[in-house]
């Protein structure tokens, strides 16, 4: 068992931070007490059920629901028309006019699944049986389900008004691409493919909305981790956003960026007002949250040239990539845009052509996946630097050697414009190939090769973007004109001494009631066990930009430290007026402010914070009563805009990690089994080394996943094939094996503590590590495949020469 | 469709309600019984989001029916916690190994491992896996989870000697 510990390089200076602390959540999570979506119990709440469309590509001719309206408990049935007549189209992040985005479908189907009529009922009983009665007459036309078909000019259009399939098309330049490509001593292409998967959370997305008549306030209860979600829902109800409030103490039963049910919320929450007030909950069935709940994640071609010289140093990239993203296109497309922060990865690459560009299909809409589109593109990086190892016939740990900055090289400016702020790479390299015990793997693999098997090594160094910042949209989109991503944090002490911390957003399993705690105890002295730390509603407004983008860590950790300081500055100021020195003769300690010359002459914690709350006459002049602070983060090094080269800091933080995972393939059936996997991470300062770990670890497990067997699968006919958790396939504990881990620290010189961002590591390398490990293996074959999910089948079709590759 | 009266043990306590013939035991738990620990992930019987011990065996709520467990007994995670409502040795064990992230899984997860100590409180590496094989959790990649039962497994053993 190699459980977590205190992390040893980070954790001397500090009490609290990087020590092994429980969990606060988890104590309502392992007792039942949880406060989830499905968990609120409002009387007489209405439910809502969807009507699929059989047809992915059909117009709307009528919908009779009559018989539907006469079964005894059912309140109304809502249709895309009576939608579209009294709500606004709901927001894409690029201007589409012409892609009109309803939560039901209007005049027309895009996909199959997609939601024509909307029963609401009693319960989900009667409004499920309620959809069997709807009559819906369609006329069904050809589907477009190939994106690079979907580019050709001929093809059927999922937005007719729009003109085109083609929803972004990007061409970016940095750094002397043509020179370096002339100058290099080789060149090499290769196609690899990123199948459509996602991070699907056990918990489906739920929302309940309740209209108040009294305060005409339209109340949201929802499993949700999205940004703007009180401004969208506001802008297409038509209403003003000082009247939407999102309760954020909601827990989010996972989401790893998914959880964004716009169009659900704008659904129930106009049910709710139509109704008069009654509550109205929608929670998405699987079939439902599979189908289409807007929620798949990147689906992605990449067509790359790489320059690079005799010794394997890579120079140069070209990049095409091709995202189908789905029909609504809402904030898929800057999945291609977020890595741009990092699209030469932890390489001294010189220059990059990308060409980015995404395209509707009759699919179901896209969601930001975990790392937004980096997990893609780092597979992309990776298979590059392995295709440039195989065409040498050099060693793949030894090209990344070669290829990696160095320690030495920070803060390291890519040529995208983005300085990358600490690592010590082939540090946290050569700490993976210790826990793997290398030479041995290489002795298990070649023994299991001499007995016929197939086996093999993966490796894969790739960095995490951490911190968010919003640049990429505006690289895309010049009206979007957005220079920060902050968070805020309260915090307020009350007159008895006790520390409630206040966040602004909901929390998905990022423990981030822990991490404000530990951050506010360790500033404070104070014990993060007594520290109360609250979700604040939308309307008690504190700035948010959700727990997106890896950036909590860095961001909302900034902003609660930078609100204990304040505190921390108004104490001393309270002590220096009563103990008559001067701040600089003072000090603090576990909450007392004593004076350094006179130790007796001091002010304990509990006499500060009652002199704030109750002593007015011993308070200096100017100050106000009560003790408490609000710091809203800016993201270190934003606020820039590009410069005309599109040059611009896209992240702040960059965390690195590197991987190495062990398979073996069943050369009969193809299948895949991942032996071992070992992982090296750094991402600075950890604040709690158990939820870092656990991160990681979870990442990994869902890399492991996307890399060989999850997948949305449409037919040709653009029917949908994965409506089960059995189709889909997601990974049990007999597919994931126990991951063995070591972590580094190199602080960010940006942030509070030093810490980065955590969240998306595993993921964002798991799936490259896998890929690499795979073709380790079918290398003695001369085989190779640059397509996932890799499934048993596509392997098996691969090794019994069915497949061309 | 006429209501069912159904009585049943549930955590060591008589309680009845009254449910359709179709409506499924985990709706039973918690739309009618208020028992909410207990979650819903798929439905179909694949995520394990839903396990209840019944009548001793880790069983899947969402795949049966509320009339079924007329006179049955049922222990759902909240269950699990001592009698002050605080956490019992497996759930503290959980929360020292931090055995999840989101907790959506968690009440599965919890039921799943106890009804496996109780036939067998000393279990293997291997009957781990089979024992929780059932129960997907997306946040954690299971290692933590089976560091958790480990040391749940470890002090449940001293506590009985
Ligand atoms: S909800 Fe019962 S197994 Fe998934
Ligand atoms: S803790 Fe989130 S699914 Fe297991």
């Amino acid at each position: 068992m190699s459980g977590a510990h205190d992390n040893p390089v980070a954790g001397s200076n500090y009490h609290y931070i990087a020590r092994k602390r429980r969990v606060v959540e988890d104590k309502r999570f392992v007792t039942g007490n949880g406060n989830f979506v499905q968990d609120q119990d409002l009387p007489g709440t209405l439910h809502v059920a969807v009507l699929p469309s059989p047809h992915p590509r059909a117009r709307i001719v009528l919908i009779n629901a009559e018989a539907a309206l006469a079964l005894a408990g059912v309140a109304a049935v809502i249709t895309g028309d009576e939608i579209a007549e009294h709500t606004l189209p709901l927001y894409h992040g690029l201007p589409l006019p012409e892609c009109r985005w309803f939560p039901l479908a209007h005049e027309m189907t895009r996909y199959a699944g997609e939601w024509v009529a909307a029963v609401v009922a009693e319960d989900i009983y009667i409004a499920e049986d309620a959809l069997d009665l709807i009559e819906v007459e369609y006329e069904a036309t050809p589907a477009i389900v190939d994106p690079e078909e979907a580019m050709k000019p001929d093809a059927p259009l999922v937005h007719p008004g729009h003109g085109s399939n083609i929803i972004y098309d990007g061409d970016f330049e940095w750094g002397p691409v043509a020179e370096d490509f002339e100058a290099a001593d080789h060149t090499l292409s290769f196609r690899a493919r990123w199948g459509r998967s996602s991070t699907v959370p056990i918990e489906t997305f739920g929302v309940l909305a309740k209209w108040d008549k009294g305060t005409e306030t339209l109340n949201v209860w929802a499993s949700i981790q999205m940004p703007n979600y009180p401004e969208q829902i506001a802008a297409a109800l038509r209403m003003p956003l000082n009247g939407v409030k999102v309760n954020q103490d909601i827990d989010v039963g996972g989401s790893y960026g998914v959880k964004r049910g716009i169009k659900h919320t704008v659904l129930v929450g106009y049910i709710s007002r139509k109704l008069g007030g009654a509550p109205v909950s929608l929670i998405e069935d699987r079939l439902v949250n599979l189908a289409s709940g807007d929620a798949h994640g990147p689906d992605r071609i990449f067509y790359t040239d790489v320059a690079f010289d005799q010794g394997g140093v890579i120079k140069s990239l070209k990049i095409r990539a091709i995202d189908d993203c789905g029909a609504y296109p809402g904030r898929g497309p800057f999945q291609l845009g977020k890595p741009i922060a990092a699209i030469v990865g932890p390489y001294r690459i010189n220059s990059v052509h990308y060409r980015p560009c995404s395209v509707a299909t009759n699919k179901t809409g896209q969601v930001p996946v975990r790392g937004m589109g980096q997990g893609p593109t780092n597979y992309m990086i990776e298979t590059a630097v392995d295709e440039v190892a195989r065409h040498l016939k050099l060693d793949r740990f030894e090209v990344r050697r070669r290829n990696l900055i160095r320690s030495d090289e920070f803060p390291y400016l890519n040529p995208t414009g983005t300085k990358y702020d600490s690592g010590d790479y082939e540090t946290v390299l050569g700490k993976v190939t210790e826990l793997a015990n290398y030479d041995d793997l290489v002795k298990r693999r070649d023994e299991l090769r001499v007995e016929g098997k197939l086996a093999g090594i993966g490796i894969a160094t790739c960095l995490e973007p951490s911190g968010g910042n919003n640049l990429f949209e505006f690289l895309f989109n010049p009206k979007a004109e957005i220079s920060t991503y902050m968070e805020g944090c309260q915090v307020r002490i009350d007159s008895v001494g006790n520390i409630v911390g206040t966040m602004g957003t909901t929390t998905s399993g990022q423990g981030h009631e822990t991490l404000v705690s530990t951050i506010l105890g360790e500033e404070l002295q104070r014990d993060p066990d007594d520290i109360r730390v609250i979700h604040a509603d939308s309307l008690a407004g504190l700035p948010t930009r959700s727990p997106i983008a890896s950036r909590m860590a860095v961001m909302l950790g900034g902003a609660a430290a930078g609100a204990a300081q304040k505190i921390k500055d108004q104490l001393f100021q309270i002590a220096a007026h009563n103990l008559n020195r001067p701040i600089d003769g003072l000090e603090y300690s576990e909450g007392t402010i004593f004076d350094r010359s006179d130790p007796a002459r001091k002010l304990s914690w509990d006499e500060l914070c009652n002199i704030a709350h109750r002593q007015f006459h011993k308070l200096p002049e100017g100050m106000e009563p009560g003790l408490q602070a609000l710091h809203v983060m800016q993201v270190p090094l934003g606020g820039q805009m590009p410069d005309e080269k599109n040059r611009v800091q896209l992240y702040p933080c960059f965390s690195f990690q590197a991987h190495i995972p062990f398979v073996e393939i069943d050369p009969g059936t193809g299948k895949v089994t991942v032996l071992d996997y070992f992982i090296a991470h750094d991402c600075g300062t950890v604040i709690n080394p158990d939820i870092v770990r656990g991160m990681i670890i979870g990442g990994v497990a869902q890399g492991i996943g996307a890399a060989l067997y999850e997948k949305f699968d449409y037919g040709p006919d653009g029917q949908f094939l994965s409506g089960t958790f059995v189709d889909y396939v997601m990974p049990s504990v007999f597919e994931i094996p126990y991951v063995k881990d070591v972590e580094h620290c190199t602080p960010s010189p940006l942030t509070s503590h030093g810490q980065k961002g955590s969240g998306e590591g595993g993921y964002l390398g798991a799936p490259a590590a896998i890929a690499s490990a795979v073709n380790d293996a079918l290398e003695p074959r001369g085989l190779s495949i640059h397509e996932l999910p890799m499934r048993m089948n596509d392997i098996e079709e691969l090794l019994n020469g069915e497949k061309p590759e | 469709m006429t209501k069912r009266d159904i009585t049943l043990t549930l955590n060591g306590k008589t309680v009845s309600g009254q449910a359709d013939p179709r409506m499924t035991l985990v709706d039973f738990l918690r739309v009618v019984l208020k028992a909410t620990g207990t979650h819903v992930g798929c439905e179909h019987g694949v995520c394990g989001a839903c396990t209840i011990v019944l009548n001793g065996e880790a069983i899947r709520s969402c795949l049966m029916l509320a009339v079924q467990v007329e006179s049955q007994e049922v222990i759902t995670v909240e269950g699990l916690c001592e009698e002050d409502g605080s956490p019992g040795i497996l759930q503290d064990a959980f929360r020292d190994g931090h055995g999840m992230q989101c907790g959506y899984c968690t009440p599965g997860m919890l039921t799943s491992v106890h009804a496996l100590l109780q036939s067998n409180d000393d279990p293997s590496d291997e009957d781990i896996l089979e024992a929780i094989g059932g129960n997907i959790c997306r946040c954690t990649g299971y290692a933590q989870i089976i560091d958790s039962i480990k040391i749940g497994a470890e002090r449940l053993r001293e506590d009985k000697s």
